[in-house]
């Protein structure tokens, strides 16, 4: 065991085209960071931006979103749709504080294990020079216990 | 205290403006119902009770109490565990003790930020020294305490137990007097209250059941910022590129806002099954942006899209301006999430 951290990336992949890749990545035997935990969506247009803050506020260091290339989804356009609602996602990560790097969107054909291997390993890169998220310990700090550490310390003195 | 054997009635502001206490009192001559019915024991914003008032109260003595406002630091956080101990009946009253409301905007920064704007970078006010307020002061006669203000503001029920919610900021007096006639109908003919946890003095559906405006399918290619455009007096708000968040913002005001030309602002909050409103809101707005399609090269497409999103000034304020304590993130990371 050495203590390099692992980053958690919580995948959500679509069913007709990057659950596939993923699935071929595997049979193929293709090598890739093991930090991925795929979820299979039906679509990608189907990925709710409540289960990406979910993902991150439960302790998820990044989110990977894949589906079918443009012009390729199942559903004619659900993929398109999930680029607009990701780039807005995009703009309200900035204003949370969350780097580009822990939310990525990224396109795969079921025939591309290689791509979906290559993205998640370079994305557990990204997201590992970044280092943890952890929002539940680092970002919500619990108020009350930071006051009455003051409040105690204060009545220490007296 | 008298023993009349009425009901007794408290309300208390936290970090609120005092809104919510005139929408109890623009219930009009039914405050006079309201007097009949209990006792008031603790309203400061109306007459003159004491917190040693209170504290004199045996537990559970206060058989209803409306709690405004959100929980800016440990006063507020204080009055809170105090009325819960003092109250049978406890309701998170109005937007900001419910979800946040306005006050928990400031998780959009830091509480340094706070500080340095309200005490130091401020056009009216003159602090050559740069002195905040302290905590803990030492003077002659011994310790002064300040509450401590908090880095992250709450919604009451992530405090205490809260046993009703009541949303709107503030909420319509039309909801607030029919959820007082419920309260009423148990305390004086035992009718059954609501089940615990509930929202009362609202619907459970979107607003956009309410709103009288027509409405179709929303092919949206930009976003007009309010002084940016004349809106029509018929039409469906967001669908001229308002943003308007009564798709994801509870019924229960009637659409007083859409009904006057102004977006939703999203006080009642989420909708059931909704847990964080802004990110249903972003979802529901982005997938009706009306730019690019499939048939498009990819750079085009995410230049297309790029163009109508940064149309939408400030998402994270607009789509959570009341939600945002109640939010899955809560708070931003690092402080500059405030446009």
């Amino acid at each position: 065991m050495n203590d390099q951290f692992e980053p958690v990336i919580v995948g959500f992949l679509c069913n007709w085209c990057s659950y596939r890749a993923a699935d071929l990545a595997g049979t193929a035997r293709i090598k890739y960071a093991p930090n991925l935990r795929p979820i299979r969506v039906m679509c990608s247009g189907r990925v709710d931006p409540q289960f990406v803050l979910q993902a991150l506020r439960s302790g998820a260091d990044g989110v990977l979103i894949a589906g079918c290339h443009p012009g390729e989804c199942h559903y004619v356009n659900g993929n398109i749709k999930a680029l607009r609602r990701f780039m807005l996602l995009k703009k309200t990560m900035e204003q949370w504080g969350i780097e580009d790097e822990r939310v990525q969107l990224l396109w795969a054909s079921a025939s591309e294990g290689t791509v979906l291997a290559a993205a998640v390993t370079r994305m557990t890169e990204e997201v590992r020079a970044l280092g943890p998220l952890r929002w539940g310990e680092k970002v919500l700090i619990d108020n009350r216990a930071a006051a009455y550490a003051v409040i105690q310390e204060a009545q220490h003195d007296r | 205290m008298t023993g009349n054997g009425k009901p007794k009635l408290a309300m208390y502001w936290a970090s609120s403006c005092g809104g919510c206490e005139i929408s109890v009192l623009n219930i009009h001559e039914n405050i006079l119902t309201v007097d009949e019915v209990f006792e008031i024991v603790f309203f400061p914003c109306i007459a003159d009770f004491k917190i040693k008032d209170l504290e004199s109260y045996p537990d559970g003595y206060i058989d209803l109490c409306l709690f405004n406002g959100a929980i800016r630091n440990s006063e507020n956080e204080e009055m809170a565990h105090l009325l819960r101990k003092k109250s049978k009946v406890l309701v998170a009253f109005g937007s900001c003790a419910y979800e946040g409301c306005i006050p928990a905007l400031s998780n959009l920064t830091t509480k340094e930020a706070t500080f340095n704007k309200v005490y130091i970078d401020n056009p009216t006010i003159d602090n050559p020294d740069g002195i905040f307020p302290q905590l803990v002061s030492k003077v002659d006669e011994g310790d002064l305490f300040l509450p401590n203000f908090y880095h992250t503001v709450k919604s009451l029920d992530q405090v205490i137990d809260v046993d009703y919610y009541i949303p709107g900021c503030p909420p319509e007096p039309h909801q607030i007097w029919a959820v007082l006639q419920v309260v009423v109908g148990a305390l004086t003919e035992g009718l059954p209250l609501p089940p615990a946890g509930a929202i009362l003095g609202a619907g459970t559906t979107a607003l956009c059941e309410e709103c009288s405006r027509e409405k179709h399918e929303k092919t949206i290619k930009r976003f007009y910022r309010p002084y940016e455009i004349q809106p029509d007096p018929d039409q469906c708000l967001l669908e001229q590129g308002i943003i308007c968040l009564g798709i994801a913002t509870r019924a229960g005001c009637g659409a007083l806002c859409p009904s006057v030309g102004i977006g939703c602002r999203g006080c009642y909050g989420p909708p059931d099954g909704v847990e964080d409103q802004g990110a249903k809101m972003l979802s529901a707005i982005a997938s009706v942006l009306d730019v690019g399609d499939e048939s498009m090269e990819e750079d085009k497409l995410e230049e297309l899209i790029q163009e109508a999103v940064d149309t939408i000034a400030d998402p994270v304020g607009t789509f959570y301006r009341f939600s945002m304590a109640h939010s899955i993130l809560k708070r931003v990371k690092n402080g500059k999430g405030a446009v």
